[in-house]
């Protein structure tokens, strides 16, 4: 396999898009990428997208993309792994290079949430839970969080409040990020006193719904040119988990999170401690914790720890959501992934501004869909 | 849901009929072509007992289209030891906590289907206090 270099990333701002919509933010994304890269076209354009087809009525995203960027006859195909199809699409571009399918493939994430009524939105999210089992009987996004938060705080003794910092950093990050949804930092005296949606889970909590899509231009060494700062995926994988959380042996164990990220340490070489920052997948703060825990950061059980110590803050020893996050930069569900990688090149190409990791050499970003179901984890190097 | 969904969930949803493994014991739900920890495909079915606890719950606040919030969805650990996703019913929230003791029950899931019928499944209720025989 060859090696495979991200030169181009483009992003849409973050937020309620009402004039724009999929074929618009996936296409500005695509081409502001293609732009950053130098080139015109490409071999192959991969687009995760999670909501198309129930919420937009539109499948066959990545054709509807390819056609508005101006790509045709490009190979393009829509790649979904839930919450997590963004870094699916990556993956996807990284694979045809490295395999020599193409020279530059491009990877998208695009999501427009906001043209759906709310319940249709509830509706739409709880479809990458099992819908048998989970869905069928009333369960929400929120609420499947809400009882691994719930069971979380029953084990570990820790009281709500001790969520607080994930908001908070996350918050403080996006203040500083241009292409954020929210730019106004918070208090952790603001999220103790936030109102509930599912209690335990509260409004700063949980990822807003937002429209938003993110690009990466993935080439081979061949194709690197002398104006690049190229950034090379030292690994990409994914593993997965049992659809309905019920039927894990412990819920509390996001083990497709854990498998990929082995799998991307072994790729790469590397552990935890080489990781310079943590484009974590912070859809609601509990997340955060057990992904924390899945890549090696903190025990099991041990993730608020890490984050009252301030580990997880901009000079702590792995800052995680550098640009704010799911939580607060927002989650346009399947473009979430896409965004990490964005943000995750701009940091090591030191092109990070006011959210700079100092020094940063390598980066860890993971994907989790369906509450732990499927997990995609990179590993950036400058 | 659709209607030909409904009916093939029905020994799930009626009966909480799910595997047993011949070849390690184990016992799985819902139904899967191989067990899901040694991967023999030597599988019965299997009635799940419908009595455990509560390993944790919420409750839903907005809820997804076809729902009416606000109800309380729970992780019951059964007896076998195996967890189950459920809606808890005749309880007040206030008392539900982790470990309180909970049976099956058959309910109305979904109150407007499409097609205008009614989806019946199982939701689990605090075990009631048995009368002794006198
Ligand atoms: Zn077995």
């Amino acid at each position: 396999m060859r090696d495979a270099f991200i030169v181009g990333v483009g992003q849409t701002p973050v937020g309620e898009h009402w004039d724009r919509g999929l074929r618009e933010l996936g296409a500005e994304a695509v081409r502001a990428a293609l732009d950053d890269a130098g080139f015109e076209t490409a071999g192959a354009l991969y687009v995760g997208n999670m909501l198309g087809g129930c919420v937009n009525g539109q499948e066959n995203v990545a054709t509807l993309v390819a056609d508005a960027a101006g790509l045709l006859p490009v190979e393009a195909l829509k790649i979904e792994a839930a919450c997590a199809s963004g870094g699916a699409a990556v993956r996807a571009a990284a694979l045809a290079v490295a395999a020599g399918a193409c020279d530059v493939a491009v990877a998208a994430g695009v999501e427009k949430m906001t043209d759906g009524a709310p319940d249709g939105i509830i509706a739409g999210l709880a479809t990458a839970a099992d819908q048998d089992y989970e869905a069928s009987h009333g369960m929400s996004f929120v609420a499947l969080s809400a009882l691994l938060m719930r069971r979380y705080m029953h084990e570990t003794g820790a009281p709500r409040e001790a969520f607080a910092p994930f908001a908070v950093v996350a918050h403080a990050n996006a203040a500083t990020n241009g292409n954020a949804m929210f730019r106004e930092p918070i208090s952790a005296e603001q999220f103790g006193r936030s109102a509930l949606v599912a209690s335990p889970i509260g409004i700063f909590d949980a990822a807003p719904v937002c429209d938003g899509a993110a690009a990466v231009v993935v080439c081979s060494q061949e194709a690197l040119r002398a104006h690049h700062k190229p950034v090379r995926i030292a690994a990409a994988s994914v593993a997965t988990d049992t659809i309905a959380l019920a039927a894990r042996s412990d819920v509390l164990t996001l083990s497709a999170a854990a498998v990929s990220a082995q799998k991307a340490y072994a790729a790469a070489g590397r552990g935890p401690k080489d990781m310079d920052l943590f484009e974590a997948h912070d859809a609601f703060t509990i997340i955060t914790a057990l992904s924390l825990e899945a890549c090696g950061f903190a025990k099991r059980g041990e993730a608020l720890r890490l984050a009252a110590e301030g580990c997880i803050a901009p000079g702590g020893c792995i800052p995680i959501s550098t640009f704010g996050g799911l939580k607060a930069r927002g989650h346009p569900v399947g473009a979430s992934g896409a965004y990490q990688i964005v943000e995750a090149a701009l940091q090591l190409r030191g092109e990070g501004g006011e959210n700079q990791v100092k020094g940063a050499r390598r980066a860890l970003a993971q994907s989790v869909g369906g509450h732990g179901s499927v997990a995609v984890t990179h590993i950036l190097e400058a | 849901m659709d209607l030909a969904r409904y009916h093939r969930l029905r020994s799930a949803y009626y009966r909480l009929e799910g595997q047993r493994c011949t070849s390690c014991q184990a016992v799985q739900f819902p139904a899967r072509t191989t067990c899901r920890i040694c991967r023999a495909r030597t599988l019965e079915p299997h009635r799940l007992s419908g009595r455990g606890t509560v390993y944790s719950h919420a409750e839903v606040g907005p809820a997804p289209r076809g729902f009416a919030s606000p109800y309380l969805v729970a992780l019951v650990q059964l007896e076998e030891g195996l967890l189950l996703t459920a809606q808890l019913t005749d309880v007040d929230p206030e008392d539900v906590m982790i470990g309180l003791p909970v049976e099956m029950v058959t309910r109305r899931i979904q109150e407007h289907g499409a097609q205008g019928y009614l989806v019946y499944g199982y939701k689990f209720r605090p075990i009631l206090p048995r009368r002794k025989a006198s």
